[in-house]
């Protein structure tokens, strides 16, 4: 058990995120706070695949003239990553432009209050 | 030779997407133009490496030079290149649609090409972060797309649909990474060796499994991860519904389809049978659930939508069993559905320009006043419900047919009560339109004038009444119910020319 938490702690951070994101996405009525969950949601997934590049004593996989070096941490889950935080930023952007849309036209971001005024019109 | 363009197919639709951007800022015509030529030739091309495709095996490349499996892999079998096809021609299609119902600005167009690169490159891709990243640029487009009937009702089922579809595709990337640690590669068909090396019952490879199918399934919008899906539909424009009820479920399902088969395997359901088992309840579950919802829907968008949780839970059900037959038919009813909603969507649409009317009970005495639009989507409607020889029955007639073979009595009953249930609620409508006396929104459509109807969110300025369909939506509604009924005469011929890559995906 001692040993899990030393070693294989990030991988209970990215459960304690998985988590945290759902619940506030969930829980949440605010759209703002809905959409803050889904970014630690998905920084939950992004610490997920870099744990799984890591390797102990890894250096960076930059290969030396001649070869050798190792061992290197695997840059694959990194590249991925990277690719992942742009799209994960697109649908920031998009999601909060949906968002200042929604306030012009009801004047909440609140997800009951918005209930209510649909419910009058 | 043909192979090196396969890249095109993405790059095409993403390059028309920049020089919309440029020719917009002439005049929005000029956007709209490039976007007619650019879906065109992507049709064109499309059509002829699908039909290489199928007369002379897959095609591929290794993008930037990289061969796979390290680098990305583009593949085209007979069942993408289906796909593709069927992409190009109904985004080409919609597009007429999009001119006459709602004026759109440059970026609309710009989003309905970028819209299309994704479909395309969900359907091309052999890598499997490669489908996620073309996922999140379909899903980016679609929900652009949703808002821009420029209400606030549609941002907010955007939002909703934006929620669901990034925890979606999050959920798919989490089983990606999963994939990717048990193995170490990202190329499809090499996944699927690595796979079987890493042993079927590892807990990476299930856990793996579990994550792509509950990611692609909500994309699908199968019972009950479909909440997202009617408020988009329905609050979206008319030709932004067609457009995304058409194509944008239909290839996640592809990828569902793509992924089972050629990443898993039908070794893996071999293997892992409780797998197999516990995908076709849950599609047999959203069947039923589907066509029940949508028996209590007043509003015909909405009864629409629910419609698709049903037919997609028969296109899963079709590719769970795994027999060819069932393949067969679940890629057939993909196709079909994809043109008869397509259809169905537009008609909604044309109906609601031409009178207002938006619920079941307003299409009364529809079809005495507008008989051709009437005609042909009672015609699509009984094809959705499975009349023979419409491509609605041929799909349904081989999901059973190959339920039946595989013993799973329980599915084949499950079929038929979806088509009963699918017959009450078309049924009720085709009654309304045909026989029930006309609605106040259809007399007064036809008189001329158009008196309040109760636009609920009446922001945008609504199109003035029209006395008569236009012949626009008019050539689309009736060419889709062509094309259901010859797709469904033809279907033969269809299943040779798909029968060598069916045998390839579910050889063992």
């Amino acid at each position: 058990m001692i040993e899990l938490l030393t070693t294989k702690y990030t991988y209970l951070v990215v459960v304690a995120l998985l988590g945290i994101g759902a619940y506030v996405m969930i829980e949440s009525d605010n759209f703002v706070k809905k959409i803050i969950g889904m970014n630690i949601f998905q920084t939950g997934i992004f610490v997920f695949f870099i744990s799984s590049a890591f390797h102990t004593a890894g250096r960076s996989p930059v290969v030396q003239s001649g070869g050798g070096g190792g061992p290197f941490v695997s840059p694959l889950p990194q590249v991925l990553i990277l690719t992942a935080i742009v799209v994960g930023v697109s649908l920031t952007a998009v999601a909060l432009g949906l968002v200042v849309r929604i306030y012009e036209r009801y004047g909440t971001i609140n997800e009951r209050t918005l209930e209510e005024v649909r419910a009058d019109e | 030779m043909s192979d090196a363009l396969l890249p095109l197919l993405v790059a095409l639709p993403l390059l028309g997407a920049v020089l919309a951007v440029a020719a917009g800022l002439a005049s929005e015509r000029a956007a709209a133009a490039v976007t007619t030529l650019v879906l065109a030739a992507q049709t064109g091309l499309a059509g002829w490496l699908g039909s290489q495709a199928v007369l002379d095996g897959p095609l591929s490349v290794g993008v930037g030079g990289f061969a796979a499996p390290y680098g990305i892999e583009l593949v085209v079998d007979g069942l993408s290149a289906a796909v593709l096809v069927l992409v190009a021609v109904v985004s080409l299609a919609v597009l007429a649609f999009v001119a006459e119902d709602d004026p759109g600005g440059t970026a609309f167009y710009v989003q309905y090409l970028l819209l299309v690169t994704g479909l395309s490159g969900m359907a091309v891709t052999g890598d499997v972060f490669n489908l996620y990243v073309f996922l999140e640029i379909t899903g980016l487009a679609t929900y652009a797309l949703v808002a821009s009937a420029g209400t606030g009702r549609s941002a907010v089922s955007a939002l909703k649909y934006l929620l669901f579809g990034t925890v979606a595709a999050s959920l798919y990337l989490l089983g990606v990474g999963y994939a990717l640690m048990a193995t170490g590669t990202l190329n499809m068909a090499d996944l699927a060796t690595e796979l079987a090396a890493a042993g079927y019952d590892s807990p990476l490879v299930l856990a793996s499994f579990g994550f792509i199918v509950v990611g692609l399934a909500t994309k699908t919008a199968l019972f009950p991860l479909h909440t997202w899906q009617p408020d988009a539909y329905a609050d979206a424009p008319d030709s932004v519904s067609a457009l995304i009820a058409a194509l944008v479920s239909t290839v996640a399902a592809y990828a569902l389809l793509r992924l089972i088969y050629t990443v898993y395997t039908p070794a893996f359901f071999e293997a892992v049978p409780v797998a197999r088992d516990a995908l076709v309840a849950f599609a047999a579950v959203s069947i039923v659930v589907g066509s029940v919802l949508a028996v209590t829907q007043s509003e015909i968008k909405r009864m629409l939508a629910y419609s698709s949780v049903s037919q997609y839970g028969l296109v899963v059900v079709g590719l769970a069993i795994g027999t060819p037959a069932a393949v067969f038919g679940a890629v057939v009813h993909l196709l079909g559905h994809a043109m008869m909603k397509g259809g169905l969507f537009v008609a909604a649409g044309a109906v609601a320009d031409l009178t207002g009317a938006r619920t079941v009970d307003e299409y009364a005495g529809l079809a005495d006043r507008f008989p051709v639009l009437g005609g042909a989507s009672a015609v699509l409607m009984l094809a959705m419900v499975g009349v023979p020889p419409a491509v609605g029955f041929a799909g349904k007639w081989y999901i059973a047919l190959g339920a039946v073979r595989a013993g799973a009595w329980p599915v084949a009953v499950v079929i038929f009560a979806s088509t009963l249930l699918t017959l009450a609620y078309f049924a009720l409508l085709v009654e309304r339109m045909f026989v029930a006396p006309a609605s106040e929104s259809v007399l007064a459509a036809t008189d001329g004038g158009r008196d309040g109807d109760g636009d609920t969110d009446a922001f945008g300025p609504s199109p003035p009444p029209a006395s008569r369909p236009s012949r626009r939506a008019l050539a689309l509604v009736v060419g889709a119910a062509v094309v259901a009924i010859v797709l469904g005469v033809v279907v033969t011929d269809l299943g040779t020319a798909l029968e060598p890559t069916i045998d390839t995906l579910l050889s063992p």
